[in-house]
């Protein structure tokens, strides 16, 4: 195939068709209609849908669009203003990094991983070094667990930040986006003196981290912490009061418990619905049992729990950072296993044994011994899994990342169901997808 | 703009065609392309501490036909491709486009069957901004490459589409 | 559910039976408890498990095993070219299961859970179109992330990586 061919992609059995051409099961789907095991079809009110099928509208948002976050398209099938059915199509952002993944040694396997959640990196560059050292059997040291989750509650932070700032902007606090990421910049000023990047850090590594946190981290995290609880409590006088806000986001875009553990959704998707099912609780990880902290839970599954709750977690996250930062101990901050984690620098003038050994760590990378994982934790959206297949050589056999935005977006048509299509972008920005994720 | 290029330059065409790109290079309206991390950055950009604003290039305008720059922030795809292109065919002339970050510029660290190696086998590009993701100060800085360009009036000579890759 | 024999104080001790989770072989490792269903009895196993409490199901992605056919399996498994492996969790009983099952290379086809779980949807739809494994059952078995006239499926390991040589770097990467 030539490039020119190449480039007359088509997706048009991806795309939306019209009623008369669309089977029962996919009608049902797009339509939001989910068939429960357990029995009947849930509100069955709903589904009498006197539809003439030339009276609707079929629309395509995207996939490039101010308001989809990224390259997602939706086609919407609308009557009037109110939408039927919806269907995302998605794939403009794939990568193929699952595929790089298996050409990349573990130690640059990071750098690939930081990439697909690209507004919550480190979280993506923890659960691939975890799986990979539940893999090697090894332990971490006790310092590198607490920094990995020192960063990665900022990131939370920061994540969120963003998704404050899109959605403000999306209903149309237009301002909104400008205060996110004002606050972001100190999160992001403290990750560029840790790891020298202020996106895709590559900082938390198999083995521990890259580097110690620099001198007067306690000072730079403390300010953090002083600075963004008196900014939230700035957007809830924006945002959390206001009638208007309360107009474009109550009661649009509900979601029951069942719905959204049916479609796989997590993260404030389920915990919006009532759920309390938070992974840094539930089936913890690293050092979550040691810190108090509470999970935030809405009640309506609506489009204003979701944001309740996101920026609620924020507050949460602050509390965690500082005891964090009370607890954190001295000690290594990378396993002191020389055939996992390269020597210091300068000591490879000295040592010829520490030359080799870097040199072999950089070039063939170390061995994982065979086995297969699966390694889950709590990212922004819901629940971040790394499924890591290894065949005893240093590159992984096969390594998936369970990502949250790609299930979660299976949510939207149940939720868009019925409501207008002013709200779909309202709906969109509260799922909060980073496409990065959903098509890695 | 070949036209006025061509005509002999006396002082009130050479004035003219100096306020005329004054008045472009000082209000480049982008488009939003925003694909990958580079997005992020580019938001960033936007935003208030570094400020896009002071360059007249707050207004991201959503349709392309009241745009006038593409800068092309991320990762394309082979599905993503032919978008690309309709966009940019859309835009009216004079327009540019800023291959931000080093996969729209080269395909970056992704050198496999699901990436474009380089926009600039899709469409011409104007300036490079090399990152990953370039931070806001590099994207500025390209945009103000950009901006110089426009003024010496080296865009009026444009390259063809390159479509031989990097 | 694991079936213990009791011991008797002089009659020699009887082989361990298998450890079986509604049917299907189980092996441990780590903590982590992993189901092997046959092919034909997957989905019904995947019912039961929804039905005793694993009402999530977070993760279904497909492996290719390809160039790694001798990987260690439970004896009684046939290894197949592929398999599929799906991950389930109780939100009540804060437990998780893997399910593998193996899927033979010439006739790439395995049960959907679409019925059983509506969210594996977007998950099988993701393996049928990087690895080629058909879901029956599946509502509308189509590319996701490719186009939808792409030839081939990426994620196989005889699919090249697509690689453009670049000057000063080799152009393939050596195992």
């Amino acid at each position: 195939m030539s490039a020119t061919d190449r480039l007359g992609t088509s997706e048009g059995a991806q795309e939306m068709a019209s009623r008369s051409a669309t089977g029962a099961d996919e009608l049902d789907r797009e339509g939001g209609v989910l068939r429960m095991p357990e029995g009947p079809v849930l509100d069955p009110a709903d589904l009498i849908v006197e539809v003439v099928e030339d009276e609707t509208m079929i629309i395509n948002m995207g996939p490039q669009h101010p308001s989809t976050h990224g390259v997602l398209r939706l086609m919407i099938e609308l009557d009037g203003e109110t939408v039927l059915r919806t269907k995302p199509v998605i794939g403009y952002l794939h990568t193929g990094m699952e595929k790089t993944g298996e050409e990349l040694t573990y130690l640059q396997g990071c750098t690939n991983v930081t990439r697909m959640d690209y507004l919550a990196p480190l979280f993506n560059e923890c659960v691939f070094s975890m799986a990979v050292e539940q893999l090697l059997e090894i332990q971490v040291p006790p310092r590198a667990t607490w920094i990995r989750m020192l960063l990665c509650e900022l990131n939370r932070v920061s994540s969120h930040l963003v998704f404050m700032a899109t959605n403000g902007m999306d209903v149309g606090a237009v301002s909104m986006m400008i205060y996110g990421f004002r606050e972001r910049e100190m999160i992001l000023a403290f990750f560029e003196k840790c790891s020298g990047l202020r996106l895709n850090h590559d900082y938390i590594r198999p083995g521990g981290v890259a580097a110690d946190l620099p001198d007067g981290w306690r000072d730079d995290v403390l300010a953090i912490c002083d600075y963004i609880p008196g900014r939230l409590d700035q957007y809830d006088t924006l945002l959390t009061g206001q009638p208007i806000f309360h107009e474009r986001t109550q009661g649009v875009g509900v979601i029951t418990p069942e719905q959204a553990l049916a479609l796989s959704a997590t993260g404030p998707i389920l915990r919006s619905t009532g759920l309390a099912w938070d992974l840094r609780r539930d089936l913890p990880y690293q050092y979550y049992e040691q810190l108090e902290f509470d999970v935030i839970v809405g009640t309506y599954g609506d489009t204003f729990d979701r944001y309740a709750v996101r920026l609620n977690e924020m507050r949460e996250s602050i509390r965690i950072i500082r005891q964090i930062v009370d607890l954190m101990p001295p000690g290594n901050y990378r396993v002191q296993d020389k055939k996992v984690t390269p020597p210091p620098r300068r000591r490879i003038n000295e040592s010829m044994e520490a030359l080799i050994h870097h040199f072999k760590l950089f070039t063939e990378g170390f061995r994982v011994p065979e086995g297969e994982v699966y390694v889950s934790i709590e990212s922004p959206r819901g629940e971040l899994g790394c499924y890591l297949v290894s065949d005893g050589s240093a590159r992984p056999y096969r390594m998936h990342i369970r990502d949250p935005s790609f299930a979660n977006l299976q949510s939207l048509p149940t939720m868009m169901r019925g409501g207008f299509i002013a709200d779909a972008v309202a709906v969109i920005s509260s799922v909060d997808p980073v496409m990065g994720g959903v098509d890695r | 703009m070949p036209g006025l290029a061509d005509l002999n330059h006396n002082f009130l065409t050479g004035t003219l065609e100096n306020a005329v790109k004054w008045a472009r290079r000082n209000s480049v309206w982008p488009a939003t392309f925003g694909l990958a991390c580079c997005a992020i950055e580019m938001m960033a950009t936007g935003a208030a501490h570094f400020d896009i604003s002071r360059f007249g290039m707050e207004v991201f305008r959503a349709s392309p036909r009241q745009a006038d720059l593409m800068i092309v922030a991320g990762r394309v795809s082979q599905k993503m491709a032919p978008v690309l292109r309709q966009v940019y065919d859309q835009m009216m002339e004079p327009k540019w486009v800023i291959s931000m970050g080093v996969c729209a510029s080269s395909g970056g660290m992704f050198n496999n069957y699901a990436i474009v190696q380089g926009v600039d086998q899709i469409v011409p590009v104007d300036v490079y901004a090399p990152g990953c993701p370039p931070g806001p100060e590099t994207l500025l800085h390209s945009i103000l490459t950009l901006h110089d360009k426009i003024r010496t009036g080296e865009i009026t000579r444009r390259k063809a589409p390159a479509g031989t890759g990097s | 559910m694991t079936a213990d024999a009791p011991v008797d104080g002089d009659a020699p001790a009887p082989e361990p039976q298998p450890e079986l989770l509604h049917g299907a072989l189980v092996s441990r490792w780590r903590g982590q408890v992993i189901a092997h269903p046959t092919r034909d009895a997957y989905v019904q196993v995947m019912k039961g498990l929804r039905d005793s409490g694993f009402d999530l199901c977070s993760d279904l992605c497909g492996v290719d095993y390809l160039t790694h056919p001798g990987r260690p399996l439970p004896g009684g498994v046939e290894p197949g070219r592929f398999e599929v492996v799906v991950n389930v969790v109780s939100t009540t009983q804060r437990r998780r299961v893997r399910v593998r099952v193996q899927v033979p290379g010439d006739d790439a086809r395995v049960g959907s859970l679409f019925a059983v779980y509506p969210g594996s949807e977007a998950m099988e739809r993701e393996a049928f179109d990087l690895l080629g494994i058909r879901f029956e059952g599946h509502p509308d078995l189509t590319r996701i992330l490719m186009p939808e006239d792409w030839e081939g499926h990426p994620l196989r390991k005889d699919y090249p990586v697509g690689r453009v040589p670049v000057q000063f770097k080799a152009a393939a990467a050596t195992r």
